[in-house]
């Protein structure tokens, strides 16, 4: 418990609300809200997971991840990601680029929490 | 000492020898062994029937009479041979390649076929040649009597016209025999060829002999007869003016237009090539000919008795000096002069009159009796022995009748004359494709009306047709009709005054009456055909003999209908015929049913020129060239139209691809838009979800938290419909089904309820400047709907400018039709490569929170303008991010 999770999403309101669940749950929650800069927020805030949005200002969720997956530091790192398409096609190219795990919006509290408390442990 | 019955004797013997050589020349080509027999030898020996009886004894007379004027005659020819080769080598081509059989056929057949004017240059060459053909028996017949009384020893002493007339029946007999040999070929007759090729060596050789004899024999050699000829009485001026000029211009034109000139040099050839030899050994031939004529005339003049016949000079000076071998050899040069020349003559006349005469008059009588296809060839055969015996029937009457009165050479220049008036449709022919059948006809008529009244009638001198009187005083008195005097031309040389006339008035007509007429279409193709010869045709020889080569029909058929049907097909023949082998005789039936297979493909007239081509047994006709042509075009049309038609279909083929393309696009294009509906619905939904699922089970909110949460919930719910209003909006504008409200409003109170309506959207503080006097304008449309144009630029502002003191100027200008209005920024504007995307549905650049919507405003904005007739667009440029709207005034 206890452990620490980075946020990568752009929408104010669903921050808040994974924040929220996450932290009554026992997490550290910080939040980062750009796609060009999350590489680099990954690696100085090494957290123990990362919720990565795919729609993201500047950088797409999947070019974040081939990026994190090709670096000996982040390649093992827990991703779960979260995208609002909704299509077979993103859910595939999510499995392609290693994501360990995938949902999509609009989830349930209890379906995001129990797939962070799987990927963290 | 000779007498008559050696004379008769030799002659015989001679003429026996001419039938044998002949003969064999006609066995050796059967058999193909063709050899030297087609040697350019060979074909420059038998041109040398120019040199009639008239140039082998009337040179000298000339010479006596008129001086160097003999010259002119050899001198004509050899200039078109030296100079104008290439012209006879048309001439040959178009000879062979058009199939001519003689120069009435060639100048019809250019002339689009007409029979009229085959007619007319039959009729020409047959009232040009009798009297010249009366020539050649008279000189016969004296050179005879001169032997005769020179040699008087006892028996009777012939009658003239009787020599006269056994000679005529002769060559009558020879005539027919190897002039109707065959009429399979072109008209080529090989046996005749080579007897006149013997005869034009027997009579060099005679010349030559006397010419040696004279020089050597009775002067003292050449300076001897060079100061003979200086001190003779002999016309050393007449190499020069009108007259000169006039024997040269017609015995050129002769060497060309003579019936049977045409005959040796176009129908008889068999290489074109041998033109290139003629051309430098004919006109030595004729140099050699002309070489003693001057010793010859000066000698005659002065070894034998004042008052003797200088046309004889050849044959009474070996006699006067008992050359006895000698005469006899002068009388075998002379006998074969005038003989070679009836029996070529007499060839190419019966072509002319059989072909433009006898068989279409016989046709015509025969007309109601559509069966006439296997019996033409007899009745050819027996159309061309009649018109042999009657063109020598005609011009022993013409002998009887004249009773040899006439000098020699007169006659000989009358028939030039005459012959020459084919020049300028022959000419014009050959060289001009404006030159039509009417200006043809019309030329030839006047020059030989002409020729006829002003030299052909007045040379009876008052003895047949035209009277004396006439001559003297012109036709019913009229001074200026004188037919050696035309319109007060007197004082004229009357071969000079003739030739003027009757060539001019042909040469004006012929070239006017073309310019005036149009040729039809049969002329034009010939006239192409003509003209361009050397583009249409290859140098090759003459078409393969009659020996057929079965094979060679299976070849052509096999390109023609595919090797296993045309194999098929003669196998089948092969054995309807009872034969064991594969290959059919080439049968009539067979030709006949193979034609009609081809005819299947290719069309008749081709096939019918195709397998004609190979038999040999039919001529390519001028008709058969149209019937092809006439296909040609067909299959032409099918094409086009067949080309036409793919090119339809690869049209429709590509419009297809266009649209699948385009549906294609449009299909990704709407996978896109849902995707990203999708997504922008799923967005707040999230949150609505999540936070609803947080109040529902939040035992430990807060009471701020629970009132946070809830109003996020509502927010994000109007975002939510806000959304789908805006999808709905432009979906109704997209497909034109928005029903616009036309009002009449104020500009400014437009923009005015813009400006508010968008403040309630958050940022930083907007400074808008106006300008209201500018605003100050009516105009009728859908307000609302402009309004919210307004709306979206004036939010966007708020949203996206991103100058620390965010500045708006709405600028006014009113155009003819229309009104413009520009809201630029102090903003860093929008990149180039984001420009074209803008107005592109969920095209939001940055990210969506700050916006509050779903980037369909622009999107919406141009529907809209779009619907109100007018456009808004991105004006790059300025120095922020510039909208141009413009609107129409109504």
């Amino acid at each position: 418990m206890g452990k620490h999770v980075l946020l990568i999403e752009d929408e104010p309101n669903i921050i808040e609300a994974i924040t929220y669940i996450l932290h009554q749950d026992g997490w550290s929650v910080t939040s980062h809200s750009d796609g060009t800069s999350a590489v680099e927020r990954v690696n100085s805030a090494t957290p123990d997971l990362v919720i990565l949005d795919v729609m993201l200002p500047g950088r797409s969720g999947f070019e974040i991840l081939q990026e994190l997956r090709g670096a000996d530091g982040t390649k093992a790192l827990p991703v779960l990601m979260l995208t609002a398409k909704g299509q077979s096609k993103d859910r595939e190219a999510a499995e392609q680029f290693g994501a360990s795990h995938y949902m999509t919006k609009p989830f349930s509290n209890a379906e995001m929490l129990d797939a962070v408390r799987a990927l963290a442990s | 000492m000779l007498s008559f019955n050696i004379l008769v004797l030799v002659a015989t013997l001679y003429v026996s020898f001419l039938f044998g050589v002949a003969f064999m020349a006609d066995r050796q080509t059967k058999r193909g062994h063709l050899g030297w027999l087609r040697s350019p030898l060979v074909y420059t020996l038998s041109l040398s029937i120019y040199s009639t009886a008239w140039t082998f004894y009337g040179a000298v007379g000339s010479a006596v009479r008129n001086g160097l004027e003999f010259m002119a005659i050899y001198l004509g020819p050899t200039l078109v041979f030296v100079g104008w080769w290439w012209f006879l080598r048309k001439l040959v081509r178009i000879g062979r390649t058009q199939r001519i059989t003689s120069i009435a056929d060639l100048l019809s057949s250019r002339y689009g076929k007409s029979a009229m004017l085959a007619v007319i240059v039959t009729l020409l060459a047959v009232v040009g040649s009798t009297p010249y053909i009366a020539l050649q028996l008279q000189s016969v017949a004296l050179s005879f009597s001169v032997f005769t009384t020179s040699f008087d020893v006892g028996g009777a002493t012939p009658d003239i016209s009787v020599t006269a007339f056994w000679l005529a029946a002769g060559l009558a007999v020879f005539t027919i025999l190897f002039g109707t040999r065959n009429l399979d070929a072109n008209e080529q007759h090989p046996g005749v060829v080579m007897a006149i090729a013997v005869e034009a060596i027997v009579k060099l050789i005679a010349l030559l002999a006397v010419g040696v004899f004279v020089v050597w024999g009775v002067a003292d050699g050449p300076s001897d007869i060079l100061s003979r000829i200086e001190t003779a009485n002999i016309n050393m001026e007449s190499a020069r003016g009108s007259r000169w000029i006039t024997l040269m211009f017609l015995s050129a034109a002769a060497i060309i237009c003579l019936p049977r000139m045409f005959q040796v040099t176009v129908v008889e050839n068999s290489n074109e090539s041998h033109l290139a030899t003629a051309s430098w050994a004919f006109p030595l031939y004729l140099f050699l000919m002309s070489l003693f004529v001057l010793p010859i005339a000066v000698m005659g003049l002065a070894e034998l008795p004042a008052g003797s016949n200088p046309d004889l000079f050849v044959l009474t000076l070996p006699i006067a000096h008992n050359q006895e071998f000698l005469a006899m050899l002068v009388f075998l040069g002379g006998f074969s002069s005038a003989t070679s020349m009836v029996i070529v003559a007499a060839i190419a006349l019966s072509t002319m009159v059989s072909n433009h005469i006898v068989l279409p008059v016989w046709l015509y009588l025969r007309r109601e009796n559509a069966e006439l296809s296997g019996d033409v060839r007899v009745i050819l055969m027996q159309s061309r022995r009649i018109s042999i015996a009657a063109i020598l029937a005609l011009g022993y009457g013409y002998f009887r009748f004249t009773g040899g009165t006439s000098a020699l050479a007169s006659i000989g220049l009358i028939a030039f004359t005459g012959v020459a008036q084919v020049l300028p449709a022959l000419l014009g022919g050959l060289f001009w494709r404006g030159a039509t059948r009417r200006g043809a006809i019309a030329g030839l008529s006047a020059g030989f009306f002409l020729w006829v009244y002003t030299l052909f009638l007045p040379s009876f001198e008052g003895g047949w047709l035209m009277s004396i009187d006439v001559l003297t005083h012109g036709p019913f008195g009229i001074e200026m009709l004188k037919p050696r005097a035309l319109f007060g031309m007197v004082d004229m040389d009357p071969l000079v005054h003739a030739l003027v006339w009757s060539m001019g008035v042909n040469a004006s007509l012929f070239l006017v009456v073309s310019l005036v007429t149009f040729p039809s279409p049969l002329e034009r193709l010939q006239g192409v055909q003509f003209v361009n010869v050397f583009e249409h045709s290859s140098g090759q020889g003459p078409a393969a003999s009659m020996s057929v080569a079965t094979n060679d029909l299976l070849v052509m058929a096999q390109r023609i209908m595919g090797s296993q049907t045309a194999s098929a097909m003669f196998r089948s023949a092969a054995h309807e015929q009872g034969k064991t082998t594969d290959t059919p005789d080439p049968t009539r039936d067979f030709v006949a049913r193979l034609e009609r297979e081809l005819a299947g493909t290719v069309g008749a007239a081709t096939a019918h020129a195709m397998v004609g081509q190979i038999t040999g047994g039919s001529t390519l006709t001028v008709e058969d060239l149209i019937a092809v042509a006439d296909e040609t075009a067909q299959i032409m049309e099918h094409s086009v139209q067949l080309e036409a038609k793919s090119r339809e279909l690869s049209q429709t083929a590509r419009e297809l691809q266009t649209v699948n393309e385009k549906l294609t696009e449009l299909s990704i294009q709407k996978d896109g838009f849902l995707s990203q509906v999708s997504h922008e619905l799923r967005t707040p939904m999230t949150s609505i979800r999540s936070f609803s699922e947080i109040l529902r089970e939040g035992e430990d909110l807060t009471q701020e938290q629970s009132k946070k949460y809830s109003s996020i919930i509502a927010e994000e719910s109007i975002r939510l419909t806000r959304l789908l209003d805006e999808i709905l909006d432009l979906s109704v504008l997209e497909n034109g089904q928005v029903t616009l409200k036309r009002e009449k409003g104020r500009l400014s109170g437009l923009i005015d309820r813009a400006i508010s309506a968008s403040s309630h959207v958050s940022g930083l503080e907007l400074s808008i400047r106006r300008n209201l006097r500018a605003e100050n304008v009516d105009l009728t449309t859908d307000l609302d709907r402009l309004t919210q144009v307004f709306i979206n630029l004036v939010s966007n502002t708020r949203k996206y400018c991103d100058a620390p003191a965010p500045e708006l100027r709405i600028k006014v200008t009113q155009r003819v039709g229309d009104i413009v209005l520009d809201f630029m920024d102090n903003g860093s504007g929008i990149a180039e490569k984001h420009r074209e995307i803008v107005f592109e549905k969920f095209s939001r650049l940055s990210d969506a929170s700050a916006a509050g919507s779903a980037g369909l405003g622009l999107a919406i904005s141009r529907e809209i303008m779009r619907n109100l007739g007018g456009s808004i667009e991105y004006l790059p440029g300025g120095t922020g991010a510039t909208f141009r709207v413009i609107i129409p005034r109504a």
